[in-house]
């Protein structure tokens, strides 16, 4: 398993995330990029680090546990 | 001997091409070559957070501190000069040939050079040096002259506010943002910079500007002359695609390629980002689209198509690219000002919006969006542009959002 992070203060709103990877990140009401789950099975990893990859500030990764 | 993936371009495509095609397990090496010495970096911040030195040039990278792949090798600091496709081999300016299988051009586009000169004083603004060297005398304030209202110069213009100027945009447009907008829309959004304190100038272009850094004229159209210590030139961008000439590749505003990203006539030879030009399915016409977010999404096409020779993928993206101007946060997905009729969502007085606009194409599908201070809405408008979703089902689901922030306000 991956363990998925977000910098809610760089997040800009951007929602490339969203459009990604739309089961597993979101945005409130405010623009700021919310975690629908907290880990990734490594299946899913590449699919979800690419979402990751499309934030342009760079506000989400996907660490190893 | 494993075969060689050769990325012309340290550009946010170029460094994404690499990165995807290590990500999709290319069996090969790749080379990335670029013409600026500086590590990679990302161009968005460079009117907005590094602009305004909320950012350094760390913050900026590509890399992120991260180191590339073993697979890739990065050679910086010297530009491309011939690229041959009958021999696959790329021509350094320093004369070093470098051999390929497959060559991906992602040398990005340029600032569309300033008509006018003066001793100097006058900026554009593109690399980081541009921007470092903008910031520079926007720290010195005064008056700013922004010229052109499009992304670049609005954005240029709040941030120059922001460290203290005392800002005029210059366009010759009534309002600017029809440009990317549409007639219908473009005006509504003409509003910002006044209603945050900056003096604008549309519908006058300029005829001249100049003067040295510190005392500068700008005269306009209309025979009225704007003081300056500093000009900013946004007028738009050209694609480096001046080395390719000599190729016999099609170029024409950009490299023109098939579907798949391929430049037409040359199989093996690829094109990412600003500097491409290919038939998008959705317009039916060919295109050269200048965000950042295809910049990503093309790359990621590219990449695959390298891999997957046999099952390439046609690459139909539904344009994104957001503007950040003062305390606004502008998104649009689509084309807007390909299409016809379109509904507002919210309204757009007030000095923080919140509202959306759906677009409608010919055949009564959702075209396209743009969204005000609701990222949320733009998220939605972007699934439904995905799924070709009609416009009055577009059109409900914006009130049905629109609602509940209603409900929960």
């Amino acid at each position: 398993m991956s363990i998925l992070r977000a910098d809610h203060g760089a997040c800009q709103g951007y929602a490339n995330c969203v459009v990604g990877a739309p089961d597993t990140y979101d945005i409130d009401d405010d623009g700021v990029v919310v975690l629908l789950r907290e880990h990734v099975s490594e299946e899913e990893r590449p699919r979800i680090e690419e979402a990751a990859r499309s934030c342009p500030v760079s506000a989400l990764t996907v660490e190893d546990e | 001997m494993s075969r060689t993936a050769l990325v012309v371009g340290s550009s946010v495509a170029g460094i994404r091409t690499a990165q995807a095609l290590c990500a999709g397990g290319f069996d090969g090496r790749i080379v990335i070559v670029g013409e600026e010495t500086t590590e990679p970096y990302d161009k968005p911040p460079l009117s907005k957070h590094f602009l305004a030195g909320t950012w350094d040039a760390g913050k900026v990278s590509l890399l992120a501190g991260r180191p590339l792949d073993e697979r890739v090798e990065l050679r910086l600091g010297v530009p491309a000069e011939h690229l041959d496709i009958a021999r696959k081999y790329v021509r350094l300016a320093d004369g070093t040939r470098l051999p390929y299988d497959q060559c991906v051009i992602a040398t990005g586009a340029a600032a569309r050079p300033s008509p006018w000169t003066a001793r100097d004083g006058v900026h554009v603004l593109r690399s980081l040096s541009d921007s470092a060297a903008l910031r520079q005398d926007l720290l010195r304030g005064g008056d700013i002259v922004v010229v052109g209202g499009g992304f670049i110069g609005a954005e240029v213009a709040a941030t120059a506010s922001r460290l203290g100027g005392s800002v005029t945009v210059v366009d010759p447009l009534p309002d600017p943002m029809t440009r990317v907008l549409g007639p219908q829309v473009g005006p509504l959004l003409t509003g910002i910079h006044e209603r945050h304190g900056v003096r604008t100038s549309f519908g006058t272009g300029v005829v001249s500007v100049e003067g040295s850094a510190g005392d500068l004229r700008v005269t306009l159209d209309d025979g009225s002359v704007l003081p300056a210590d500093t000009v900013v030139v946004g007028i738009g961008a050209v694609p480096n695609d001046g080395w390719l000439r000599s190729s016999g590749l099609e170029i024409s505003d950009g490299v023109v390629c098939d579907e798949y990203c391929r430049a037409r006539g040359a199989p093996e030879v690829f094109a990412a980002g600003d500097v491409a030009r290919w038939p998008h399915p959705r317009h039916g016409e060919l295109v050269r689209v200048e965000h950042w977010t295809n910049a990503v999404e093309q790359a990621a096409c590219v990449a695959h198509n390298i891999i997957h020779p046999d099952d390439p993928v046609a690459y139909r993206p539904v344009e994104y690219v957001w503007s950040d101007q003062y305390d606004w946060k502008i998104q649009i997905a689509g084309s807007p000002a390909r299409m016809s009729g379109h509904h507002l969502v919210g309204n757009l007085a007030g000095t923080k919006p919140k509202a959306a606009v759906a677009y409608t194409d010919a055949d009564g599908r959702l075209g396209a969006a743009v969204t005000v201070n609701w990222p949320r809405a733009l998220v939605t408008c972007r699934r439904l542009l995905a799924a070709d979703a009609d416009f009055t089902q577009a059109v409900t689901e914006l009130d049905l959002l629109a609602a509940a922030l209603g409900e929960r306000r």
